[in-house]
């Protein structure tokens, strides 16, 4: 792909990335956020980021099954975008939601386990973002840095698992990401396991 | 000229959104109370209903604007989203419509829903709406005690509960249209339950409007029971039996998620949902959390009904 092919792709994924915030200022400018802003306002940015995590984990399923690569360009922006989100999404949960009530929330970390693991999931996510950077992937070397970054997969498990433990139960959506993640962490595994007993195979025919 | 009921409220009793956010980051700011501006209440659309007040039920707090009571609603048959219920209400005819009232009853009787209405006089009472997703409204109902109906069915001697019925018919309500193995879906009809003691309490409130007006069909439409010391979903909307029985009635969210939701549900900030705690709600319509009361503030007129009982037990 041309340079120039890469920056619209890039535009385009900045654009299409801020339109659920966009959506949400406009939607306080406009006083349009429900009668309960706050906990839509949670909803929103916790969807989104589930969204932008699967659309990050999608880019090498895309690879492995239709040889298509110049996706992964996309990865680290989709990334941090997720990101992003997340941080928004724990943001309004600290200062609107609980308005700084520490005692409450270290409560519900530890009490009720669909807060535990978004907030982990979160902490995950942080020395990702914090790696992310071309200067970064040169210091950790390429090698720790592809391992460091796996956990995307912990934390996209973590975050469809809050998702499905946070809904009333008879509410599909959670299962949809979850049987989506299933899909994409499924393929990489396939794909990995091939590479694997192909290795096997050419170590036996060495005898 | 008929009042209107934003007539006789207040302006200064609600509080727009746009004002919310404004004296949520005023709030922020400063860490002071919220904000309260003057805004005109929209009027509700359905037809005026006269009641008295009752000034034996009434709440200190504002009521909440009624386009959020009538926007901001869980009722599953309209869809799972608090939007549905407004946005397809329309589909709900609550004319005509009957009720049966049967069981363990000297007098089983189906009533036509004008002859409800009649019944008894209607008051206008305002009571606290806690739900059990942990937020609340005040709302001025228009209705009478249920008991005032179960006496004139008269109950025989082994009644010892009530189960209420909601309407059952997929033309009507667009979520009870069969779904991909029951998927986001309930076990219709819906159906809740009271003791009978719970049922013949004054508080609990056959409901047959709100501000002023009949109910919209978002809210319950034509005819619904309030019990406002227990969690929302407790309060069956869209009426079409009241029975009487010997055995605990099944509930429908009791049958859909047994550990969260029991057949009592009373409003019990210590005692936790599974999943989040019950010791704060959010008021719709303010920024900061407000502690739960026991029973929902009802405890000096509702404790009494559970003497000697586990409530975390009995959840």
């Amino acid at each position: 792909m041309t340079a120039r092919g890469r920056a619209a792709l890039k535009t385009a994924v900045w654009l299409v990335a801020l339109v659920p915030l966009a959506h949400l200022v406009w939607g306080w400018w406009t006083d349009d956020l429900t009668v309960n802003p706050i906990e839509y306002v949670t909803r929103q940015l916790g969807e989104t980021a589930i969204r932008l995590l699967l659309a990050t984990l999608a880019l090498t399923p895309i690879r492995l099954l239709f040889g298509v690569s110049w996706p992964i360009t996309l990865r680290r922006l989709l990334g941090l975008f997720a990101f992003f989100y997340v941080t928004l999404h724990f943001a309004v949960w600290i200062v609107l939601d609980h308005f700084f009530d520490w005692r409450t929330m270290g409560d519900d970390i530890a009490k009720r386990p669909w807060i535990t693991v978004g907030v982990t999931a979160f902490l995950l996510l942080v020395p990702l973002a914090a790696t992310s950077t071309t200067g970064m992937i040169k210091r950790l070397g390429g090698a720790t840095w592809r391992r460091l970054h796996q956990l995307i997969y912990v934390a996209g498990v973590l975050g469809v698992l809050h998702y499905i433990w946070l809904a009333k139960k008879v509410l599909v959506q959670p299962w949809v990401y979850a049987v989506l993640l299933a899909t994409l962490l499924g393929i990489r595994a396939w794909a990995t396991a091939r590479k694997l007993s192909a290795r096997w195979i050419v170590l036996g025919s060495r005898g | 000229m008929r009042l209107r009921y934003s007539d006789v409220t207040p302006s200064t009793l609600y509080l727009s959104r746009r004002e919310l956010m404004a004296g949520a980051l005023a709030l922020a700011a400063v860490g002071g109370d919220a904000a309260s501006t003057t805004a005109a209440a929209p009027a509700p659309a359905g037809a005026a209903l006269p009641a008295t007040p009752n000034p034996a039920y009434r709440v200190d707090d504002a009521p909440t604007k009624f386009e959020a009571a009538s926007t901001y609603n869980n009722f599953y048959e309209f869809g799972v989203n608090k939007e549905d219920p407004s946005r397809l209400g329309h589909t709900l005819k609550p004319r005509p419509w009957h009720v049966q009232v049967d069981g363990l009853v000297a007098r089983p009787k189906t009533f036509d829903v004008e002859e409800i209405l009649k019944l008894a006089p209607l008051e206008e009472r305002i009571y606290l709406l806690r739900c059990v997703e942990a937020w609340s409204m005040v709302i001025p109902w228009i209705g009478y005690p249920l008991s005032a109906l179960l006496k004139q069915a008269q109950p025989r001697p082994g009644a010892k509960y009530v189960e209420f019925t909601t309407l059952k018919d997929p033309e009507q309500f667009p979520a009870q249209k069969p779904t991909f193995f029951g998927l986001g879906s309930l076990d219709w009809p819906y159906t809740e339950g009271l003791r009978l003691d719970e049922a013949m309490h004054p508080l609990t409130l056959l409901t047959v409007g709100m501000y002023g007006h009949v109910l919209p069909n978002q809210n319950g439409a034509p005819l619904r029971v309030v019990i406002p010391w227990k969690y929302g979903f407790k309060s069956a909307k869209s009426l079409v039996r009241i029975r009487l029985t010997d055995t605990e009635p099944k509930t429908a969210w009791n049958k859909a998620a047994p550990q969260e939701y029991g057949f009592y549900s009373n409003v019990n900030p210590n005692v936790d949902h599974p999943r989040w705690s019950q010791g704060t709600e959010r008021r719709i319509g303010e920024f900061r959390r407000r502690k739960t009361l026991m029973f929902n503030g009802y405890a000096d007129q509702v404790a009494s009904l559970y003497t000697g009982m586990d409530l975390k037990k009995n959840y």
